[in-house]
């Protein structure tokens, strides 16, 4: 919005700047954007191309040595000649007039222009493109005049004039970014507006553009005819259509330079006045408009929903497939005219030869627009403004606008018959609690500050209807603001209130909860088991859950694995991972290989991380209503369609784990790391775990994996060396060993409260047992029998040697434990102490065949 | 011991005379003073204090003198070996001293060199940021809820408010999944966290929502397409846009050091209305204003203020589709995103530092930073 625009509609203090006028609109809830203009001095003039020499570079860029006259200017004031000018644009001839900046000026962005040697000659100046002057952001070759403000104006231009009041350069221009509740002010009526409350809307300081006088709406008009058999949700597609007539334009008329001028600062080009006049309504007021070539229509205007199989081509050039729920502007409701609110069609449009054009003003439905220009991925500036709410009550007087600018400037007639078929309803009044703002924001508002915003916000409040008293109002919103005509707008006009007094008045008091329980069981445990792993010397990472359709190939899961069953995603960023991960370390996997990449050889990485578990295809999940709570069977319905998503960690380590010092060799991580880990995690935790191999796990080495369980058997997770295939296959260095557990089982086992089993101060007696086994023996079974056998008094069993050579049987294990007893009433004897190992002892050789040494 | 013997003439022993007793004190003393260790004071122990000693031998001889020498006799040996204990005693103590001072130093060791087998590990700052947060509001009072990442559309979209055809709704580019009319979404925000819980409790309601979420934006400096949301939702008898206020600025408190403060005004969400944006003073440059100077604070950019995220009072509509009657209880509703607060916290310049993985990332900040 230019600030010259803005001041034609309400007051603007003297020398107010863009950053003035943001700051205020920011003041009143509308953020700013950017700011244009202003920052540009000359000699900015006109200049009329004497000469051109054009010559190609060695780069193949063409370059042109151009004489300009620019009036009594530069060159022409030192040297007394024309100015010698080299430029890298070729859309320009001997004869057209552009724009020169000469030496001395500064254009936006601090960029001070001097004469300089260039491509072997003296350039004094520059011949300007759009965007290096401000005007816009087009860069395709420099402005001509002609082209930009057409011949006639164009023709009363003198080389030398100045551009920068001609183009209306020294114009600021403030964007902001319009939310979607305010569609009223993606137009100048309803920024200055907003302004005029920003400086405490004073009496008088507002001047509405659309109070114009309006011709109503009377027989003999073009004919239009709503007819919108499926409205959506009860709104019908068109509630208003205003069609007026202007004949006898003149096609070859310009659009004047000042209506060109601020379609530029809005960032539209000009195209031709009856396209720029609906474009300039449109700003101005905020309602799109559309001209159609009345010699292109054949019957009366239809506006109905689209019917099987029909298309349009649009003003884009596509032939678009209509779909059933488009809204249709129709010629006699047969020939598809335009998407209403979207974008017309090229059948009917204004070209060179129109003389006699229907202007439509109409009041679309947010929902309808909005689905088509989804549907169609078509984003128009009128769709913008539809989708938002345009105001219904100026319907009328936009369409009178664009009349009244075409008869002036196009030399048309408008024809006396004008069509208004309106169908809005009337707003209905509120009644307002006057001390509702108050309750909602915190601030005490007294009842007549309530009611003063409200008036200036343009409400219709009676204090004396029926219905009202002394806390009570009846409000009805202006016709612009469909955002406050909803069925509980209590909080609405608490907004405005507060937004109008001002935000900075809302006081800080912090909230006191009356009781906190701190964190649940399950989110110290997941701290806890983060905090351990980091510990142990694990490093944290997070990967993105996206996987490879290949990944079960990759880790060699079975065709029928259950980790197979991933979620897709309809939308991939990268078609290569479509799938959501079923397990931690498929995504982990490539942390790892990013490090290794980046030089790290020795990495220990972990992550806890949800994993996606659908088990099948997916469930639908249902789309309850919004009025009131779901019923319980929705909630559940809908709860149980979202698929199970266990909290799980994994851990992957490559290369040495104990590094080489002056202590001796590092260690290479191993199998046995990953089952600490995992073990490290469960003590840390009070959870006891059983540790058994399990030779068929994917994507584990098959001899080196251990399965990690509770006590009663719930699987916890799985812990060893990766299998060199998929070792292989991942890229990923030998003997990479890796764990992957469920937190949530672990945090679950680990809810109840430990109780403490007594202990004894008894001494301990200590005895060693060396058993001879068999190579396929685990120790893990030896240890159980071990400990079932030795009865309560053992307290704690050690495997402290484990020998495997010439020494014993070919393919048998010596296992050493050291077993601690200890009684709780007394000292144990000898004898006792043996009676135990030997009972143990007894155990293991039947359990497992063990042997004595 | 002998007994008395008074019966017959003392006979003179040459053991006792004074001046050998003497000469026995002296060589002793002269031989404990040459010892220079441990091993040499034992052996002349055993050579002056031992049986065989001559101190030992006169004393053996004291019992046969006539009772009238005994007394003298005994005195002076008893003193010349007193004397002698007393001088071992002093020396054993000098030289086991100076052993244990010896071998205090040959332990001696560099403790300078690297001493650990294992390289630490470290915690990721994104969890870290958000326990940071989450634990400041569970000392207030608050809750953690949590939800699935995976999430129905009608709890993601519409139930907050955000209808199929929402201009808002637009706004967000979602990760659909197969089949699209699944109903389910990657979850866009954390907010259909809160109505989860509004759906399941009764107020008062106090809670933090912290999580990952997932919008379609390509990794770049300021973009990844999952990052970290948290969430705070309050809905209690009597909440206004001042108390809004309050937790808005007890947090950026928290987050950011006691200094700093909230400046607040209009914006839209179509979760809340009232709807509020937040800017807090930059913690840096304490509000300077140092735009365009020499000095502009590359925190805040120069404006003296940071925009912390939007916020507002829960919508009455929100409200009643979870089954709150909004004429007895209000609230409000803010948020904002983790890798934000962790960019201005730590001075992280992009995002890909966060997303990748390198462990030199994570290792900076140890267990908690």
């Amino acid at each position: 919005m230019p600030l010259s625009w803005l001041a034609e509609i309400t007051d603007l203090p003297e020398g107010a700047s863009g950053a003035d006028v943001a700051a205020s609109l920011v003041s009143v809830g509308l953020e700013e954007e950017d700011l244009h203009g202003g920052d540009l001095t000359g000699p900015l003039v006109v200049g009329r191309v004497l000469e051109l020499e054009e010559t190609v570079q060695k780069n193949g860029k063409p370059i042109r040595y151009c004489v300009v006259d620019v009036g009594h200017h530069g060159q022409q004031i030192t040297e007394g000649k024309h100015q010698e000018i080299v430029c890298g644009a070729t859309n320009f001839e001997v004869g057209d007039l552009v724009v020169v900046v000469l030496p001395g000026a500064v254009l936006p962005g601090g960029f001070a222009i001097s004469a300089r040697k260039t491509y072997g000659r003296m350039s004094n100046g520059m011949i300007c493109a759009e965007d290096e002057i401000g005007l816009g952001h087009d860069h395709d070759g420099i402005i001509v005049l002609q082209r930009l403000l057409g011949e006639e104006v164009a023709a009363d231009l003198q080389p030398g004039d100045d551009v920068i009041a001609l183009l209306g350069l020294a114009d600021e221009t403030v964007e902001t970014n319009v939310t979607p509740d305010r569609g009223y002010c993606l137009s100048v009526r309803g920024l200055a507006r907003e302004y005029w409350h920003s400086q405490g809307s004073p009496t008088g300081g507002y001047r509405d553009p659309a109070e114009v006088e309006v011709a109503t709406g009377s027989d003999g008009g073009h004919p239009v005819r709503l007819d919108d058999e499926t409205p959506i949700d009860g709104n019908a597609g068109c509630d208003r259509f205003v069609a007026r007539v202007v004949r006898g334009i003149d096609p070859m008329r310009p659009t004047p330079a000042w209506l060109q001028k601020r379609l530029t600062q809005m960032g539209m080009r000009p195209i031709s006045l009856a396209v720029d006049v609906t474009n300039y309504v449109m700003l101005a007021v905020g309602q799109p408009l559309h001209a159609y070539d009345l010699a292109k229509l054949d019957g009366p205007i239809v506006v109905r929903r689209s019917r099987p199989g029909e298309t349009l081509t649009t003003l884009d050039d596509v032939a678009r497939k209509l779909r059933p729920d488009d809204l249709l502007i129709t010629d006699s409701g047969e020939r598809p005219l335009a998407i209403a609110g979207v974008m017309g069609g090229a059948s009917s449009e204004v070209d060179a030869a129109t003389v006699d054009v229907l202007v439509e003003a109409a009041h679309f439905d947010p929902t309808t627009v909005a689905r088509s220009s989804r549907r169609h991925r078509l984003v128009t500036e009128a769709s913008k403004r539809f989708e938002r709410g345009v105001d219904p009550g100026v319907t009328a007087a936009a369409a009178q606008l664009a009349v009244d600018l075409l008869v002036e400037h196009g030399g048309g007639t408008a024809d006396p018959g004008v069509t208004d078929v309106d169908h809005t309803t009337e707003r209905s009044a509120y009644r307002l609690d006057v001390t509702e703002p108050s309750r909602i924001v915190g601030v005490d508002y007294p009842r007549d500050r309530v009611v003063g915003i409200l008036r200036d916000l343009g409400c219709v409040v009676e204090e004396s209807g029926e219905g009202s008293d002394d806390r009570h109002v009846l409000v009805t919103p202006p016709s612009w603001r469909p955002d406050l005509d909803n069925d509980s707008p209590a909080p609405d006009y608490a907004e405005e209130v507060a937004r109008i007094d001002g935000y900075h008045r809302i006081p800080s008091i912090t909230p006191t909860p009356s009781e906190g329980r701190g964190l649940t069981h399950g989110q110290k445990a997941r701290r806890l088991v983060a905090d351990t792993l980091a510990a142990a010397g694990f490093t944290e990472v997070l990967s993105y859950p996206f996987v490879a359709e290949e990944s079960g190939d990759q880790l060699g899961l079975s065709t029928d694995d259950d980790r197979r069953r991933a979620v897709r995603v309809a939308n991939p960023l990268s078609e290569e991972r479509p799938l959501l991960r079923t397990t931690v370390l498929s995504s982990l996997v490539d942390v790892l290989r990013r490090n290794l990449a980046r030089g790290h050889k020795d990495v220990a990485v972990y992550e806890v991380g949800l994993v996606f578990r659908p088990g099948g295809p997916l469930a639908r999940a249902p789309i309850p209503g919004v009025a009131s709570r779901p019923d319980q069977a929705s909630l559940e319905q809908l709860y149980a369609a979202v698929p199970d998503q266990p909290r799980r960690a994994a851990v992957v380590a490559s290369g040495q784990i104990e590094q080489a010092g002056w202590w001796g060799p590092g260690r290479a991580a191993d199998w046995s790391d990953m089952v600490a880990a995992v073990e490290t995690v469960a003590a840390a935790l009070a959870v006891p775990v059983l540790v058994a191999s399990d030779a068929g796990h994917a994507p584990w080495h098959p001899g080196r994996c251990a399965r990690i369980t509770l006590t009663d058997g719930t699987l916890v997770g799985h812990a060893g060396e990766l299998h060199p295939k998929v070792l292989a296959a991942l890229e990923l260095p030998a003997r990479t060993v890796a764990a992957e557990f469920d937190l949530d089982v672990l945090s679950a086992a680990s809810e109840e409260p430990v109780q403490v089993r007594p202990f004894s101060s008894y001494p301990p007696a200590l005895t060693d047992v060396a058993l001879l086994v068999a190579g396929a023996v685990a120790a893990a079974d030896v240890e159980a029998a071990l400990r079932a056998g030795a009865g309560e008094a053992l307290e704690r069993i050690v495997l402290f040697d484990v020998y495997e050579g010439e020494r014993i049987e070919a393919d048998h294990r010596s296992l050493a434990y050291r077993l601690t007893f200890r009684a709780p009433d007394r000292t144990l004897t000898t004898d006792e102490v043996n009676g135990f190992r030997d009972a143990a002892v007894a155990a293991a050789a039947q359990a497992t065949g063990a042997v004595q040494r | 011991m002998s007994a008395p013997n008074s019966n017959y003439d003392p006979v003179e022993v040459s053991a006792l005379d004074p001046a050998h007793v003497d000469a026995a004190l002296t060589d002793a003393l002269a031989a404990i003073a040459a010892a220079t260790d441990l091993d040499d004071l034992k052996a002349v122990r055993i050579a002056h204090q031992g049986d065989k000693s001559p101190l030992a031998l006169a004393n053996r001889e004291i019992g046969a003198l006539p009772p009238t020498a005994k007394a003298e006799a005994g005195k002076r040996v008893g003193q010349a070996r007193g004397k002698l204990g007393q001088a071992f005693a002093a020396r054993q103590s000098v030289l086991e001293t100076e052993r244990d001072e010896r071998i205090l130093v040959e332990e001696r060791v560099d403790v300078s060199v690297p001493p650990l087998r294992r390289h630490p590990g470290a915690r990721h700052p994104i969890e870290l940021t958000a326990q940071r947060l989450v634990d400041a509001f569970v000392g207030m009072g608050w809750e953690v809820a949590e939800g699935p990442e995976l999430e129905s559309e009608w709890l993601n979209f519409d139930a907050l408010n955000l209808g199929p055809d929402h201009p808002a709704r637009q706004m967000q580019d979602t990760f659909f999944l197969d089949p699209v009319d699944s109903g389910l979404v990657l979850r866009t925000q954390t907010s259909p966290v809160q109505i989860r819980t509004m759906l399941e409790q009764e107020p008062p309601i106090y809670i933090v929502a912290p999580g990952k979420v997932y919008r379609t934006d390509d990794l770049d400096a300021t973009h990844t397409p999952v990052f970290h949301q948290i969430e705070c939702l309050a809905i209690d008898k009597g909440l206004t846009m001042a108390h809004l206020r309050g937790a808005l600025d007890a947090f950026v408190r928290i987050m950011f050091g006691p200094d700093t403060r909230t400046r607040v005004r209009a914006n839209y969400f179509p979760v809340t209305e009232p709807s509020m944006e937040t800017d807090f003073l930059c913690f840096v440059c304490h509000g300077a204003e140092t735009w365009g100077t020499a000095e502009q604070c590359r925190t805040c950019g120069g404006s003296g203020w940071i925009e912390l995220g939007g916020s507002g009072m829960v919508n009455r509509k929100v409200l009643r589709t979870c089954g709150i009657d909004p004429d007895v209880y209000s609230g409000f509703a803010f948020g904002l995103g983790i890798e934000r607060a962790l960019m201005l916290r730590h001075g992280v310049q992009g995002m890909h530092e966060m997303v990748e993985g390198d462990i030199r990332f994570s290792q900076q900040f140890g267990m908690g930073a």
